[in-house]
């Protein structure tokens, strides 16, 4: 072990908490997105807010750049170390730390799971809202990196919505409070500047969140259509005519080829070209009053099939079947690469119409299954990464989707961030002065430019600026 | 057929097979059929927080994402194996619950059990450590004799006071901790007679509805006699016959698992042609790790005859429950907390039957526990190579019992079994663990 860094890192937290060898090193070289693969110059495992604090001080003062992880379930590349970056495993700090449920809150360290969260306070009959479809992986300090969604987060809000205060370690090591779980906003909102600055910014290392009461019923609908297109004209209708749902997914025919061959085999219809999912939640009165609006609403639309969830045990498993659809679609194809845009509702049709044909051009094989309620569209494209050719075009399709969506007033992230994987198409949303002003954030936070490098923005933007400012303000405070 | 053949890819949904990588090692017709079924796992991370070894570390190569990742660089020519490779793959418990979180069925328990066998290849095990190994594998489990002489041995250690003597001294400790960790493990061996061989047939109690063949296994037969008998017992009082054939063996598993393919395939053999020589309804068993292994013959052998085998093994609870129990007779009133042994509810999907069967049996009352149906961390011989990782993942399981406080804890595996004893006894509880068959009255 010739590195002097590594040794340094082993004086610090002992040998076993320090990973150094090929073999340990090559497991941490991309996450959930496979595309780009760049190894770690080193992991490591810290255990408390002092350790993190340990480790960033020495980074920072040998100008080492560093990564943080949690489950490595992202989608865009965020916790991909590229730079030769020291890589920062959370999975150890796994304590919820404390639990109140009078005043529903609860503080954890980061490397809790998102599910774990939920189950441990269900019998306060409380929940934690935010639910991605990795929840039972992922660790709820990536969701802050990532202000992470989840289906039912159309009625609930994005992670920032409850994440209420932040303990987080600056690039330079040290301990800062960001939030307060009580107090309002006063002053800058630096709370929910960190949440979703994708680990540039610093490290969290506890988090308070809210927890929400558990809904008096809730009301699970499946709509069956013949075709993907009359599955997303019911939603423009149902958001049109103001149905005020908990959720509201679609998943195409392909992808319930794929859950129907799983594990989480659902009982989606297989010959149903789409099928939509509605959750209603809230006072048994207005529930059962929606649900019958969402039934008329599809029916107008020519829905084939109309199902309500008899019994939790039914929910439960048409919710793992679209919890599980990522991973499900192994079997259409080795590789995979989901897209995360997000669009007007009322340009769903049209738009999920292009989408198909970007991919039909591109001789690609597509999925959708997305929170059509928020416009969040997840194209998932199947291919075999072993062929340069099909890459190639996968590239060029994923391109065409960004434009289309952009075109029509939609945005490059819902959920997963931008990471490695979209910060090229950056500029598409961003003028060179918006793009600016984003470095000068990040360098507000991090002079030295340590932090998770060459994410979320283009690198020459940054370049750019960094050439501009004066000597003396490079790299200092 | 197993669950997990069922849930096989489509094979036409794929398009045209991928290709292995420039500089791939990929030669024979197996490492190319492993190498394709490790492209099922597309990175989506939901097995992690399933994986206990996972749990406990936190690393990435300590997870079936991490395994198989490293499985597949091996194979594609991009990792050199080496200490940390085989590292990652002796901490794996195979205890599968990976293939119950995966959504893209991938076989985990295959993958593993080949780069295993792979690793036995290219590096054999050697010193003190591989010789031991060589010769459990190949001399102990599979010979019935040698194994016999073996416990009467370890017998005379534990009643000559020997054990006593060693284990008040505490000098083992301080000589060897490693090897006194281990010793501590030791179940107290039963005497010669109560491990007499059993009969070649027991018969039907009462109107015979079927007649099933009974597998006795390597270790269970002379460390649990008393489990055999209860469960002949039990298929008697419900109307069947039970044959045991004495020509047949340890099952293989272990050889499965822990990289000795070539032995286990032999040991396979041997119990297909001690099975299939009279027509039988069924082939029970009453340990999940040899039930798990025998459903899956058909992975390991080809040809008919296996898979006619693996088609007619059953464990004693989903036997039972398929042909519908016979009323049972009251017994005392218990508090039972049922433990899932990995190889009955994650390799081999079943969960429900034995619950089922102890519920049917009045008195009973299961009260669940947290982490019931996580691993224990036995996992055959694991608890014996990898004692510290063992440990770790026992203790959650031992204090979730402790918590609420059963009269009696069961579980259908023999390693299970003397795994949560020997937690339970460390931790000073006094709850006895039986196997689930071992309650019918």
């Amino acid at each position: 072990m010739s590195d002097p860094l590594v040794r340094a890192l082993q004086e610090l937290l002992g040998p076993q908490r320090v990973l150094a060898t090929r073999g340990e090193l090559l497991v941490y070289e991309c996450d959930g997105l496979t595309q780009f693969k760049s190894a770690p110059r080193c992991a490591v495992l810290p255990h408390s807010t002092e350790d993190v604090q340990a480790i960033l001080h020495l980074l920072h003062r040998e100008r080492t750049p560093f990564v943080a992880r949690g489950a490595g379930t992202g989608l865009s590349g965020g916790a991909i170390a590229q730079r030769d970056a020291v890589l920062i495993e959370l999975s150890r700090m796994k304590q919820i730390l404390e639990i109140d449920p009078v005043d529903r809150i609860a503080r954890v360290e980061v490397g809790v799971v998102n599910a774990e969260l939920s189950k441990a306070v269900k019998p306060y009959g409380l929940f934690y809202a935010p639910d991605p479809s990795s929840q039972t992986a992922c660790t709820l300090g990536g969701n802050a990196a990532e202000n992470s969604g989840g289906p039912h987060c159309l009625k609930y809000g994005n992670t920032t919505r409850h994440m209420l205060a932040l303990e987080v370690v600056l690039p330079d090591g040290t301990r800062e409070t960001l939030g307060d779980p009580f107090a309002g906003s006063a002053g800058y909102d630096l709370r929910g500047l960190f949440i979703g600055s994708e680990g540039t910014l610093g490290i969290a290392t506890e988090i308070t969140v809210r927890l929400c009461p558990q809904p008096e019923s809730v009301v699970t609908l499946l709509a069956a259509f013949e075709t993907l297109d009359a599955a997303c004209r019911a939603v423009s209708d149902l958001i049109a005519r103001g149905v005020q749902a908990s959720a509201i997914e679609i998943l195409d025919q392909r992808t319930i080829d794929a859950v129907e061959s799983s594990v989480f085999r659902a009982g989606y219809p297989r010959n149903a070209g789409a099928v939509l999912l509605v959750e209603l939640d809230g006072p048994a009165i207005e529930t059962a009053e929606d649900a019958e609006r969402v039934e008329a609403i599809a029916r107008a639309n020519h829905a084939i099939l109309l199902q309500r969830a008899a019994d939790e045990e039914q929910r439960m498993k048409l919710w793992k079947g679209r919890k599980g659809a990522f991973g499900a679609m192994g079997r259409v194809a080795p590789d995979l690469y989901v897209q995360d845009a997000v669009v007007p509702r009322t340009r769903l049709p049209e738009v999920v119409r292009g989408i198909g044909e970007i991919c039909d051009k591109y001789r690609l094989r597509l999925a959708n299954v997305f929170h059509a309620g928020e416009g969040n569209l997840h194209p998932n494209i199947a291919y075999d990464g072993t062929r340069a050719e099909e890459v190639e075009r996968v590239h060029e399709a994923g391109r065409e989707i960004f434009e289309l969506c952009i075109s029509v007033g939609g945005s490059l992230s819902g959920e997963h961030g931008i990471g490695l994987e979209k910060r090229e198409f950056m500029h598409l949303l961003y003028s060179p002065e918006d793009l600016a002003t984003f470095c000068r954030v990040r360098e507000a936070f991090d002079p030295l430019r340590l932090a998770n490098p060459e994410k979320v923005l283009p690198v020459h933007a940054c370049l750019e600026l960094r050439s501009a400012l004066p000597s003396g303000e490079r790299g200092t405070r | 057929m197993s669950e997990s053949m069922a849930n096989a890819r489509p094979a036409t949904a794929c398009g045209e097979a991928p290709r292995p990588p420039e500089g791939a090692h990929v030669a024979t017709r197996e490492q190319l059929a492993h190498w394709t079924r490790s492209l099922d796992c597309i990175h989506c991370g939901l097995c992690l927080s399933s994986c206990p070894t996972y749990q406990v570390t936190g690393r990435e190569n300590a997870s079936p994402r991490g395994r198989i990742y490293l499985m597949r660089a091996v194979a594609e020519g991009r990792l050199e194996p080496d200490a940390s490779y085989t590292q990652a793959l002796d901490e794996c418990l195979v205890c599968r619950n990976c293939e119950t979180a995966c959504p893209s069925g991938v076989r985990f328990g295959e993958l593993m059990e080949f780069a295993r066998d792979e690793e036995k290849k290219r590096v054999p095990p050697r010193g003190l450590a591989g010789f031991v190994e060589r010769i459990a594998f190949r001399h102990v489990l599979p010979k019935r004799r040698v194994l016999g002489a073996l416990l009467g041995t370890l017998r005379l250690y534990q009643r000559s006071g020997v054990q006593t003597l060693v284990r008040k001294s505490g000098l083992l400790r301080r000589l060897a901790p490693q090897l006194a960790a281990r010793e501590a493990l030791l179940p107290v061996i039963p005497s010669r007679r109560e491990r007499a061989p059993l009969l070649e047939r027991y018969p039907a109690h009462g109107e015979r509805r079927a007649t099933v063949g009974f597998l006795t296994g390597c270790v269970m037969h002379p460390l649990m006699p008393e489990v055999h008998r209860a469960t002949i017992r039990v298929l008697n009082d419900q109307g069947f016959d039970v044959v045991v054939p004495p020509s047949q063996g340890c099952c293989g598993a272990l050889h499965f698992h822990f990289g000795h393919a070539d032995e286990g395939k032999e040991l396979a053999r041997a119990n297909l042609r001690a099975f299939l020589r009279e027509p039988l309804d069924a082939i029970v068993n009453n340990s999940a790790g040899c039930g798990a292994a025998m459903k899956e013959y058909p992975h390991q052998l080809e040809g008919e005859e296996a898979r006619r085998f693996s088609s007619l093994v059953r464990d004693v609870s989903e036997f039972l429950v398929e042909r519908g129990l016979r009323p049972i007779a009251p017994g005392p009133k218990l508090r039972v907390a049922y433990d899932e042994p990995c190889h009955l509810i994650h390799a081999q999907k079943i969960s429900a039957a034995p619950k089922q069967l102890l519920r049917a049996i009045p008195g009973v009352e299961l009260i669940p526990f947290d982490g019931q149906e996580s691993c224990c961390g036995a996992a055959g011989i694991y608890n014996l190579v990898q004692p510290t990782l063992a440990d770790a993942i026992l203790s959650p399981k031992i204090a979730a019992i402790a918590k609420v406080r059963p009269d009696v804890v069961v579980t259908g595996n023999p390693g299970c079994l003397m795994q949560i004893k020997n937690g339970l006894a460390a931790a000073g509880l006094a709850i006895p663990v039986k196997h689930p068959i071992e309650l019918v009255p």
